[in-house]
């Protein structure tokens, strides 16, 4: 009995800390529509910054922690809503959570720059010491986490519902013209609910912290508060007493699997599942939340139709590819770049483009954000080593295969969320399986896991050069694929799907069906680029294909242009070269890269003068036939509305 | 009838009473394509003016331009005898400047109560008085207090974004399509409260396209074609040129 008590108070202590960092997001949610990714990496960089003044600098307690609370948090999120966020007003709903992600990879990449992840900081917790109560210890860090997280539920259940202000901070989302007309300023009513959001990130990440008696971890301390994300999930992002209460649930639910359940699991498996947990509880509350309660603030959806590749086109822009790919395996035999051949380097590049493109395909063409293609691509790599031997054709089938039953086993729960909650699901499912899969020992191993080169009867593609036409023919497959898709019916369906699913099941089209057929075929793409690169590398491991380095992928991606071949190579280059050259700065570059593109829904390779003249952007050549210009038409005229912004709401 | 209230900021009201409204040149345009070609209007103080004219005139962007939404490109604004050209919404709102906008100007989440409470964001009234003044005035809204503001039917959703008029006694009110989507007998009885509060001594500056309507509480009326004004003068002259604004 005294087991299960003391089980309860640490669980319910730990839902304490999720609930502070839960009812950060909501106000912040609730004041400018936004869903923050950023807010975990917001809580682990107060914590660090926390260690950095408590025990590395020797400053009191009390001053450390108005520095990092009161002083840092709320101007950093002054600062990122007046800097980053203020000017996407207008802009479609997807860009805001692009450059909250970017902000993500920004702070963690900085953080790994500063306290470098080599060196075991502890963080203590606030008051040292514990009591005894019935028979159960208490620590008094326990107390000081319950009661800051009742008095934060309280304090913000009064400001939201018997202020002016509060009023103000839910009113902004609705209509902030209308608040102005009120005489109330949206601007700072929104930068209001950023600050508050970042000071509860900041207190959640320093409490959370000093539960951590082993040290705090960059990434681990990020994705703790994922646990948050699954209450407000629960709580609609609205609701902050149910999400209080999701939260403590959370927090008790842990702690007993972690107690009871976890200790009778196999040896390895006793790792694994206490990581994955919170990402389960965070896609179970997803999918299970009934839909209607699921509204999210806008649409994260493509604003602007893509114009059409004409099949002419393609077929020069693919021999033209195909010639310079072998012209670059003649001449780049054998040239070495730390320690890499060049060729080696081509064929990475070829591997993370039919990344890039399923990326056109499931977010560029049918508009469902999947920030999981990099663990579909880890599970390729996977099978791809463990099948007949680790270097065969079959190996290459199965891994595509088998990432696209996997993907249609994924897509078939969370068919029915759109927008903002099937970016979160997909974010959940990425790292449930980094953390619970590909970080288990008997998956990739320590020293990383074998793929041979692929070998056919007669065949063989040992050798370098061999090896980069291979991935760059499996490459310019998949470009001729997913450029035939979109030229076809199933491509004007994806296109009427993304613009209107109201409308499209209006005129008899399958839905869930369609959303599910092309997210599987997407997983089966990542997949086959997986293996691909497996074989490129010769040895994978776990960092190859975590949640952050998906992330960052993802939005190098979306910098260039998420709706073209020519942005996916692009991507795929810059990821390439810039994880070879400087590794650690991926994630500032990515971030970078997403916040100076702003508000252009169509990246960088969507820019009107690229548009015009670059042969990489995807343009109407007016020859892709009557539908073609019919579509190109559309796109002008989408353009148009998009030029109009929130103010033509406002025209007569 | 009661109109409420006092103003909160002193220093930021241009003048007692009702003001005069003058757009002067004003041109205004949506990325490239200009929607209003160089406007000229004079609202007198105290006067209900309504602006008249066909779909896509540009009426409802000259309103837009008027409180602080949209900037114009050329010509200047004045409320009274300030330039008001540059001015964001809610200062203009602080100033006296009461504005609904077209559609449903309420917001959907929030109760009926507090959509009110919203309405009184820059002080200087008591909620009492508002809800009193509001539920004297629309019974219905009494019933719906705690009910969301989005569950409403659409003319107690106007019903209620033209509360906002009895809060803080407006200089200035700006409304455009009142009657749209609504049925005629609410029309009648919001034009009804339009009649009594322009009796109050405020401005009244109305987007219809409802003439008949528009023209019965009118003062002074203009027709707008194309981003122009086309005739201006008394309800009583433009209403003869109305139908053939409306035809063309």
């Amino acid at each position: 009995m005294s087991d299960f008590l003391q089980y309860t108070v640490f669980g319910v202590m730990l839902g304490a800390g999720f609930a502070i960092a839960a009812t950060g997001l909501v106000v912040t949610y609730a004041a400018s529509g936004v869903f923050n990714f950023a807010h975990g990496a917001v809580g682990m960089t107060a914590a660090f910054l926390y260690w950095e003044l408590v025990v590395h600098d020797h400053v009191p307690v009390p001053l450390a922690l108005v520095v990092v609370l009161l002083v840092v948090a709320p101007l950093f999120g002054a600062l990122v809503e007046r800097v980053l966020m203020r000017r996407l007003h207008g802009a479609s709903a997807e860009r805001p959570v692009l450059v909250t992600l970017g902000l993500l990879v920004i702070l963690t990449g900085v953080a790994t720059l500063v306290w470098s992840p080599t060196v075991t900081r502890v963080v203590n917790p606030l008051v040292a010491g514990t009591f005894r109560l019935v028979g159960v210890n208490i620590e008094y860090q326990y107390v000081i986490t319950v009661g800051l997280a009742a008095v934060v539920a309280v304090a913000l259940r009064l400001l939201f519902f018997s202020t002016r202000t509060g009023l103000a901070l839910r009113a902004v989302v609705d209509d902030p013209d209308l608040l102005a007309m009120a005489g109330a300023s949206p601007n700072r009513v929104s930068q209001l609910g950023w600050v508050l959001g970042f000071v509860l990130a900041a207190l959640a990440g320093v409490l959370i912290a000093g539960t951590q008696s082993t040290g705090v971890n960059i990434a681990a301390l990020t994705l703790l508060v994922v646990n948050g994300y699954a209450a407000a999930v629960v709580g609609r992002l609205r609701n902050i007493p149910v999400t209080f209460a999701a939260a403590v649930g959370i927090g008790l639910a842990e702690s007993y699997v972690n107690s009871y359940a976890v200790p009778h699991l196999a040896q390895n498996l006793q790792t694994d599942v206490p990581l994955v947990l919170p990402m389960i509880f965070f896609f179970v509350a997803l999918v299970t939340v009934p839909a209607a309660r699921l509204r999210a603030v806008g649409r994260l959806t493509t604003v602007r139709a893509q114009r059409l590749v004409g099949a002419r086109q393609a077929a020069l822009s693919g021999i033209a590819f195909a010639v310079v790919v072998v012209l670059c395996a003649v001449a780049l035999a054998g040239d070495q770049s730390n320690g890499t051949t060049v060729l080696d380097l081509a064929g990475q590049v070829m591997a993370f483009g039919i990344v890039g493109l399923s990326l056109v395909l499931v977010t560029g063409y049918a508009g469902q954000v999947s920030l999981c293609q990099f663990a579909f691509m880890g599970i390729g790599a996977f099978v791809m080593g463990k099948v007949a031997g680790g270097g065969s054709l079959l190996g290459l089938v199965a891994a595509a295969g088998v990432c696209g039953v996997l993907g249609a086993l994924v897509a078939l729960p969370t068919v029915r969320l759109r927008d903002l909650y099937l970016a979160l699901a997909t974010f959940a499912f990425a790292d449930a399986v980094a953390t619970g899969f590909f970080a288990d020992v008997h998956v990739f191993g320590s020293g990383g896991l074998t793929v041979g080169r692929v070998v056919l009867p007669g065949l063989s593609f040992g050798g370098d050069r061999a090896e980069l036409l291979l991935v760059a023919g499996c490459f310019l497959g998949c470009a001729w694929l997913v450029l035939a898709l979109r030229r076809s019916l199933v491509g004007r369906r994806l296109v009427a799907l993304n613009d209107s699913p109201a409308a499209f099941a209006t005129v008899g089209l399958n839905v869930p069906a369609t959303r599910v057929v092309v997210f599987a075929v997407g997983a089966a793409m990542a997949g086959l680029a997986g293996a691909l690169y497996g074989t490129v590398e010769g040895v994978v491991g776990t960092s190859d294909f975590s949640v952050f380095a998906g992330v960052i992928f993802f939005l190098f991606v979306t910098t260039w242009s998420v709706r073209s071949v020519g942005g996916a190579l692009l991507a795929s280059i810059t990821y390439v070269v810039l994880a070879n050259v400087w590794d650690n700065g991926l994630g500032l570059f990515a971030g970078a890269g997403v916040i100076l593109v702003g508000r252009a829904a169509a990246g960088i390779l969507g820019a009107e003068p690229l548009q015009r003249f670059a042969p990489l952007a995807s343009r109407s050549t007016g020859r892709s036939g009557p539908a073609g210009e019919a579509l190109g038409a559309d796109s002008r005229a989408a353009e148009g509305a998009f030029a109009l912004g929130s103010e033509a709401r406002a025209a007569g | 009838m009661k109109v409420l209230g006092t103003r909160r900021h002193p220093d930021e009201a241009v003048g007692p009473g009702a003001l005069a409204v003058t757009v002067a040149g004003v041109r205004a345009a949506y990325g490239r394509i200009e929607v209003l070609h160089g406007v000229d209007l004079a609202v007198p103080a105290g006067s209900v003016f309504a602006l008249l004219g066909p779909n896509g005139a540009g009426k409802s962007t000259l309103l837009a331009v008027v409180r602080g939404q949209l900037r114009p490109t050329h010509g200047t604004v004045t409320v009274g005898d300030l330039d008001v050209t540059r001015t964001p919404t809610e200062r203009l709102a602080r100033a006296g400047l009461c504005a609904i906008p077209e559609g449903r100007a309420v917001f959907p989440n929030l109760t009926v109560r507090e959509n009110l409470r919203v309405w009184t964001y820059r002080g200087g009234v008591s909620m009492a008085d508002v809800e009193a003044a509001t539920y004297e005035r629309f019974p219905r809204l009494a019933e719906r207090r705690r009910q969301l503001a989005g569950t409403l039917s659409g003319g107690e959703q106007q019903m209620l974004a033209i509360s906002r008029a009895l809060v803080g006694s407006p200089r200035v009110l700006l409304l455009d399509e009142l009657s749209m989507g609504l049925a005629p007998l609410v029309v009648a009885e919001l034009y009804e409260l339009v009649a009594s509060l322009a009796s109050t001594g405020m401005t009244v500056l109305l987007v219809e396209q409802f003439v008949t309507t528009a023209l019965a509480v009118a003062t002074r009326a203009a027709i707008m074609v194309h981003g122009r004004i086309v005739r201006e003068g008394p309800p009583a002259d433009v209403g003869d040129a109305a139908l053939g604004a409306y035809l063309s």
